[in-house]
Formats: structure tokens, sequence, C-alpha cells
């Protein structure tokens, strides 16, 4: 299960920029291009969880701050010759205003030790209309 | 759509390679369907002779195993030989049964060896040199008995012998002229390459002609047309090869000596048919070469992809022996005829041959016998028709000697044009290497050979490719920066784009990409801060900074830590505090729990572990102390580290710390190619380590010196002097002309110690000895830090960038 959450006007993000979006459990970067398409990645590089929302954004990558790995904005991978994906979540553009689709935690959150074991969500790579995959 | 049926008939080089081209263009364009008739994937038939000399094993030559079928969604009828194509029905039959239906056929069945008709061809023992299956044949052969005859003295007659010698057997060629290689050599460099074969221990029967062969089941030796006979355990014929035209013939399609075709390789008779490869007669010419059948292959590539603008016309070949420790170069027309002339060098006894034959100063052919670097240069500069009068007195001696280079080849491969072919097999110029290895980061031999091809197929280019490869990953230290691009953005130098910015006045970054011609939307990570830093100081009036061009740390004005945590280093000029200071310090640690402080190289109180969003409050608290950014974090001018002078130290001859504290108070802010860290020292004792810095001064009881180009950090260099002044306002304007003449010149990221040496001591003694031009420097300098010194720590604590340090909160 999944929703879309307003999270923050377009024009409050920087273009080639990102923000950070914090929800209860995890920290998600969003980017907005140089023709305002926007992409949410979680902030962590796949490498050593730099958080990439303070990367420089470039074309659909971003370079991550720590060790300069290249991250696909798209798809969540690394670029070649590093590997490694980073969970990327679909977003679109509505009325100037950004949405974000969410899967729906349980209130409270999980505890820590079993948030870890929960099953990857990967969403279509579609920045703009991708339905989650489940 | 309905894909339409491809086939392919002959799994080999020339028709594999077809399809890898199709696929690169059309991938689904074609259901494929591929008949060989050997029962292996395709493999590289060139290298048979490093496998049978034991150099390479089978799994090394194959090129595309059966994976790469499946992958692409090919199906291969391996071991099945195909028998009829029936053209009316557009049907190819195997001779199992198999039918498979097409819209487009493609015919590379090869070469055939020729054998000569004599009496006994068909004993046991008695082969040619063609597949996979010859080779395990003569290594079982080999294993067994002693002595081999190979008949012809040409490329792959030489290439069997060696190769059979290598497995212990004694080996005699059999050649009927008097020179071996005849259609590739002319007679002294046969003669040389002879008595080197014969060295090794090699036999010769030249001018001999074979009558019969000899044995009752199996082969026991030759007889020649002379009488003589030699015993022999295995016959090699390799007098030549003939096109495989049965099956094309059977099927009706006009044959000559081989399939004949017209420029995009479809058969005359049959233009839903393609023939390509050595089976294939074009122009008139059948080539028995790997190059011309990958040019072939990409032009049938090109149209059945239905682009239809490739045309084929035809190849100039060059050869090279592969023999192992025997280099031999040959293309062209390298006889020569009474309209032509020719340059030689011969020297025997250390087995160099040199000979280029010329017309109307073009290269028409060449032959190099034991020094064939210069190979591909020739063999380029024929192709091109190149006019060669300039530099004809030193041909001879190869490209090296064109300029100032060295002699070793490394330098030879660098001096080459990017057009340059290095792999004639796959036609892959020197651009294509260096752009793959530069892009992709390559560093071996065989991530080289998978990402460009080049010295995929024969290997007779290794050594360049090798050299190549060493040259670009070692030319990120030794190359002169100059001719490097900025990124791989632009082709354009550092240089070009600084001197274009001032020149056209590009005053934004989308003007610099446009004029340039950038290959990237956006640049990348390394164009863009460079190209914003080129602009703010170009402009620093005008310009309005991108802060999406700066990496995290400047853009947030803290150092980024390994946990994405940033640090905090205030200002403390010349390194000098007061105890309010400390006490300020000391609140802000404690009012945000800083967890880790500690004392900087440069003099300066650090402090970690700060949140980003924690840091605009905490400059605010910093600010009203009185501190400033103290840029810790920037390509910038860092600090000035003093020690305590005149004012105390009972050596000390000059105020080195209210010095420090001057110096500080004109650089601090500003923005710079790298990092610039500065110090003041009271007495040549030095102690606040001046001569590591990128300036430094000594204090001297009779002035100042001015010491340059230091660097304290992964390579050591002690500074250059400068120059020796009396006062302090010199000190200063020398200083602040200094940065000026740094920040205008140097590229971005290129420390003041490796600027020095690149452009040189002088010229810059030059620029800030001429006090008219020093002065300019310094008042544009002044002019840069009106706007570099509005302190961007109290700027963003009274609320600009705001958006930078606010995270934003979902309750999801």
């Amino acid at each position: 299960m999944s929703k879309w959450i307003e999270v923050v006007e377009l024009n409050k993000i920087p273009v080639l920029g990102s923000r950070l979006i914090k929800t209860r459990d995890q920290s998600i970067a969003v980017f907005r291009g140089s023709n305002d398409q926007v992409f949410a990645i979680r902030d962590a590089c796949p490498h050593k969880g730099g958080p990439l929302s303070q990367g420089i954004m470039h074309g659909t990558t971003v370079t991550c701050p720590l060790h300069n790995w290249k991250i696909d904005l798209t798809s969540g991978n690394a670029l070649a010759p590093d590997e490694g994906c980073s969970n990327v979540f679909a977003v679109k553009v509505e009325d100037g205003k950004v949405f974000l689709q969410l899967p729906l935690t349980p209130h409270p959150p999980l505890p820590q030790g079993e948030r870890g074991r929960k099953k990857k969500i990967y969403f279509s790579p579609s920045p703009l209309e991708g339905e989650g995959l489940g | 759509m309905l894909k339409e049926n491809l086939v392919l008939i002959g799994n080999g080089m020339a028709g594999v390679r077809t399809l890898e081209e199709l696929l690169k263009l059309a991938p689904d364009h074609y259901n494929i369907t591929v008949f060989g008739e050997e029962p292996y994937g395709n493999y590289n038939r060139i290298m048979l002779s490093p496998v049978l000399a034991s150099e390479k094993t089978i799994e090394q030559i194959m090129l595309n195993d059966d994976a790469w079928y499946a992958a692409n969604g090919i199906t291969l009828h391996k071991g099945k030989k195909v028998e009829e194509i029936n053209r009316a029905r557009r049907e190819v039959i195997a001779t199992d049964g198999t039918v498979a239906h097409y819209d487009r056929l493609i015919i590379a069945t090869g070469s055939v060896p020729f054998m000569l008709p004599l009496p006994g061809a068909d004993k046991e023992g008695v082969i040619g040199f063609r597949d996979i299956k010859d080779v395990d044949t003569m290594l079982e052969v080999a294993r067994k008995h002693q002595h081999a005859v190979v008949i012809g003295g040409g490329l792959l007659g030489l290439e069997a012998a060696n190769g059979l010698m290598k497995q212990g057997m004694d080996v005699t060629v059999v050649h009927l002229l008097d020179t071996l290689m005849e259609r590739q050599l002319d007679k002294p460099a046969a003669q040389m390459l002879q008595k080197s074969l014969e060295a090794r221990g090699m036999t010769f029967l030249m001018e001999h002609s074979t009558a019969e062969i000899i044995g009752n089941q199996r082969v026991i030796g030759v007889r020649f047309k002379n009488g003589t006979e030699i015993p022999a355990d295995l016959v090699v014929m390799a007098v030549g090869i003939k096109p495989n035209i049965e099956l094309g013939k059977a099927a009706g399609l006009h044959c000559e000596r081989g399939i004949v075709v017209n420029d995009t390789l479809q058969t005359i008779t049959d233009p839903k048919i393609y023939a390509i490869g050595e089976c294939v007669q074009h122009r008139g010419i059948a080539y028995g070469l790997v190059a011309p059948l990958f040019e072939q292959a990409k032009v049938a590539a090109n149209h059945l992809a239905q682009h239809g603008i490739a045309r084929y016309e035809g190849t100039v070949t060059s050869t090279k022996l592969k023999v192992t420790g025997i280099e031999l170069f040959s293309a062209g027309d390298f006889i020569g005829n009474d309209k032509t002339e020719e340059i030689v060098f011969k020297d025997a006894a250390s087995g160099t041959y040199k000979k280029i034959v010329l017309q109307d100063n073009q290269i028409k052919g060449a032959v190099l016998y034991g020094d064939t670097v210069d190979g591909s240069w020739y063999f380029q500069l024929m192709k091109d028709g190149t006019d060669i009068s300039a530099f004809r007195d030193t041909l001879l001696f190869g490209q090296a000697h064109l300029g100032d280079s060295g002699h070793n080849p490394d330098t030879r491969v660098a001096s080459l044009p990017d057009s340059a072919e290095i792999c004639g097999c796959n036609g892959v110029c020197k651009g294509d290497i260096v752009k793959a290895i530069t892009e992709k980061k390559l560093f071996t031999l065989d991530e080289v050979r998978a990402h460009t091809k080049a010295s995929a197929s024969c290997g007779s280019c290794t050594g360049l490719v090798e050299s190549l490869l060493a040259h670009t990953v070692g030319g990120d230290y030794s190359a002169t920066p100059k001719t490097k691009p900025l990124c791989k953005c632009t082709d354009y130098t550092h240089d070009d784009i600084r001197h274009g910015i001032i020149q056209y006045s590009l005053k934004t970054m989308p003007a610099v990409r446009e004029h340039f011609e950038w290959k990237t939307p956006d640049g990348c990570p390394a164009c863009r801060n460079a190209l914003n830093y080129y602009l703010l100081c170009a402009f620093p009036t005008e310009y309005v900074d991108d802060a999406q061009s700066r990496y995290i740390n400047e853009r947030a004005h803290g150092n980024i830590q390994k946990d994405g945590t940033y640090s905090v280093v205030p200002r403390l000029f010349g390194g000098m505090c007061t105890a309010d200071q400390l006490r300020a310090i000391a609140d802000v640690a404690d009012k945000y729990q800083v967890p880790t402080m500690k004392v900087t190289g440069g003099q300066r109180i650090d402090m970690f572990g700060i949140q980003k969003e924690q840091l605009p409050a905490m400059w605010k608290d910093l600010t009203d102390a009185g501190f400033v950014s103290g840029h810790a974090y920037g390509k910038a001018m860092r600090t000035v580290k003093t020690c305590v002078g005149s004012e105390w130290c009972r050596f000390g001859t000059q105020d080195s710390t209210g010095l420090g504290v001057k110096l500080e108070e004109l650089t601090w802010g500003s923005w710079m190619p790298h990092k610039f860290k500065l110090a003041v020292s009271g007495c040549p004792r030095n102690c606040a380590e001046a001569t590591i810095k990128d300036f430094g001064v000594v204090c001297v009881d009779s002035g100042y010196e001015l010491h340059i180009g230091g660097n304290g950090g992964i390579k050591v260099r002690v500074t250059d002097l400068l120059t020796k002044v009396e006062t302090e306002e010199q000190v200063l304007e020398y200083c602040g002309a200094f940065c000026q003449f740094y920040r205008e010149d140097a590229h971005y990221l290129e420390r003041t110690a490796p600027w020095v040496e690149r452009v040189g001591l002088d010229k810059i003694k030059k620029a800030l000895e001429d006090a008219a031009g020093r002065k300019a420097l310094y008042e544009r300098f002044l002019i840069s830090q009106q706007p570099a010194q509005i302190d961007p720590w109290k700027a963003r604590a009274e609320g600009a960038e705001a958006l930078e340090f606010t995270p934003i909160t979902v309750d999801a």
C-alpha cells in the first residue's frame, strides 16, 4: 500500500539542486533537473551512506559528496564501474507542487530492529508517472 | 510490426561481426538464425596460430559463446552444414533436414584451404590449416611424431610451421619460389626473415616443387620433382585459400573467383542475399585478411538495418606476421616500378630493414622488418596520400624524429594523431582507444579489448595498445595539463576557456557552454565548479554565484564529515585570539553540544559533529561574538599561520603576528583555484613553517623575504623565493598581486606548487616585478575582495539561502 503525499512546492527546490525530506523513518532527497524533471531517492549513497541530497546534480545523475560515486536518479543505480543501488521513489508534479509516493507505514513506526528487515520496495524508474511495483 | 527473418550461413568472424554491428543499429529488427558447420561458437580464426604455438588456448580465442547467442535471441544451429538455398521459397536447408525461412540471407561461408591435387594428397596426415579441427590434428600428431612438412612459405604456412616447431617437431617448409612471403615481402626482407627462422631451427627447401605424397594409408614422406625425398609424419598444405562458393554457385548466384557482390555487399544476382567475407569477390578482389571483412560487416549491417548510407569501396590492406619475436610489417605496393622511388635502410647485423616506396612524394607501399613501430604511421600516410616532401629526409627514422620527442615507444604512440589507426583488424583509431580509456577508466589490456575491440583480433597491435594504455593512464601524472581538456564535457582546455570567457565576455555558465559547444546540457561536477570559479574571478562584481555549481562544503560553508554532519571553524586572524573569543567559542560548543573539538594545523579551533540545520543558528551566535567564517571548507584563502615574532620572541625580527593579521584581513574570503595558505615567520628559524605555504613571509632584520609555491601536503614542496621587500605595505601589495595572478592564471583545482612548476617561476616573477603590472593585479584583487568579504556565515545567519539549511518534515 502506498499513498501520494505533497511534500514541497517545485519552486522551493533549486534547479539542479535538492531538498531533503524527512519522513518518520527515513530521509529522502528530492532533486529538480534543469527541465524541472523531479526525482526522489533515499538520501544514502549505496557506497558508504553519504547524503546524496548534498551532492552535485548533473543531467539525471547525482555525485555523492563523500567519495564521488555517481548515482543515476532514475534507477537509483550507481554508474559503472561502481556497483550498488539506492531506492528511488515515485514523484510527480501537479500545479507546481511536488508529490511523493510513500509506502503506508503503520503508526507508530516499527521498532528499529524490525525495520531493517523490511522487504525492499522498488518503484518504476519513470520519475513522473511511476506506480509502485510492490 | 512483424519481425523479418534473417538467416546467416557461416558462424565465423565475418558473419557474426555483421550480426554484432546489426544488433548495435537495429536490435529488434530481425529474428536471427545462424548455421555453423563447426561445432563451436564463433572464434577468432586468426588466433589459431598462437593456439598452435601454445601461446593461447581455445577458450581465449572464443569471441561469442552460446550465452551471447541466447542473450541476443539468436537461434544457433551448431555443427549443421547448409546443403541448399532455395531462392524461390526463400529457404535454407541443412543436411540434417533443418529448414529456415528467410527474408534476408547472409552468406559468409569463408574460404577453404587450397589443396594441391597431388598423388597421395588424400592420405591420412595431410591437412590444411583452417579451423580448430586442423589445429587439434596437428597437436595430436606432434605428440606422437617428429617430422612435419609445410608446403607453402606464405603467411599461413610460416605461422603453421612456427607453431609445429614450438610443439617440438622438426619442420621443413617447402616453397615453390626463392623468397618467402612473396606477396608481402621483397627479397631483402624475405631473406632476413628466412635467416631468423632458420636460426630458430626451421628448415627451408626453396624452389622445390612437390611431386607426390608418399605412404600407405598414412603419409610417410614427400617426394619432389627433382627426385629427392624427405620423411614426413604430417603434411600441412598452406599454399593458399580459395573462396568457398559452392553453396552460392548451386543457388545460381553469379560467381567468379568468389560470390560477386556490389558496394552494399548484396549479391548481384539476388538483392535479398548478402555475401560477406572471404567467400566474396568485390570489385574483382577476394580478400583473405580480417580487416576488409570487418569493414564489409559494417556496411552490410548498415544496409540490413535499413540505414542505407554506407558503401564498401574496397580496403587497402597491411600485413603483420604473428610469429612471436619476429616483427614484420608490409603494406601497399612494396616492390615498386619504374615510376617509383624507394628509400631503404638495411642493417643485417641488427636485423633491421625498412623500405618505403614513393611516387610523387606519396607513400605507395612499405616493408618493415625488425622495427615495425612506425608501420601504422606509414600506413596512415599511405592511406591519406600525405605529401611527405617536408620530412622526406627523416621519413625512414620514423615519426618520433619529426619532433623533439624521445625514442621510446610510448612517446611515439603519444605523437600519433588521433586519427591514426592502431588496430587494423577492427578499424580502431588512437582517438577511440584514448577516449575509451579515459571515459571508461580502463586500466588493463583486456578492458581496452572489451570496450574497443582494439588488438582483440590478430593481436599484432597489442604492443601499441599497451603503450597507448600506459601513456594514457600514466598521463594523469606526466602529461602537460595544457593539452588536457577541462573535463569530458568539452574538448577545450582550461586555458582555452579562461581566455574565451574574457575575450568574448561570456558572463554566464550557459553562455560559456554554448560558445564552446559543450557536450552535456548542464555540465558535470568538474566543469560546473571550474566555470563558476572562472566566471567569479573574471567578473567579480557582476557574476551571480551559482550555489548548485559548488561542492557541498562551499554551499553549506562547512566541512562535510563522513556521517553527513559538518565541522565549523571560526576565523582567528593570524591565529591570534583573546580570552573573550575563546570563551565565546566554548559557549557555542556547550550550547550546541559539540562532541569533538580540535586545534587545527592552521592555528584555528575546529568544532565537529554539527547537524546541517543547526549551522545558521550556530553561526549567528558566532557572528554575534565577532567571528567571521574561517573558510576552512573552501577552495579559498584559508589561514595565515604565524609565530609570535618581535613582540615577545627574543629572536623575533619583525612583528610577525601583526603582519599576519594584516595579511589575513587583506585576503580572507577570497575564492581561489584551490585552497591557499599563508604563514608569517618572525625570523629565519621559521617556526610558522612559511616555506611550505602558498605564500610565506620570513621576516629578517632588514625586511621581509617573500616565498611562493610551497606545499606541505601529498607532495611536499619547498617554496621559491619571489623577492625581498622592506616594508609591510610592500608585503601586502605583493601578496595581493600574487594572489590575483594565481587566481587569474592557474587552472581550477591546481595548487600553487604544481602551478609554479607548470608555468615556471620566471613568468610569475616577471608579472610581479613590473611595478605597474603588480599594482594593477593588486587593485583587481581589492575589487574582487569587496563582495568576497561579505561574511557568508552572517548572511546565512540572517536568512540567506535558508532553503539549503531547512529540511522538510513529512508526517508519513
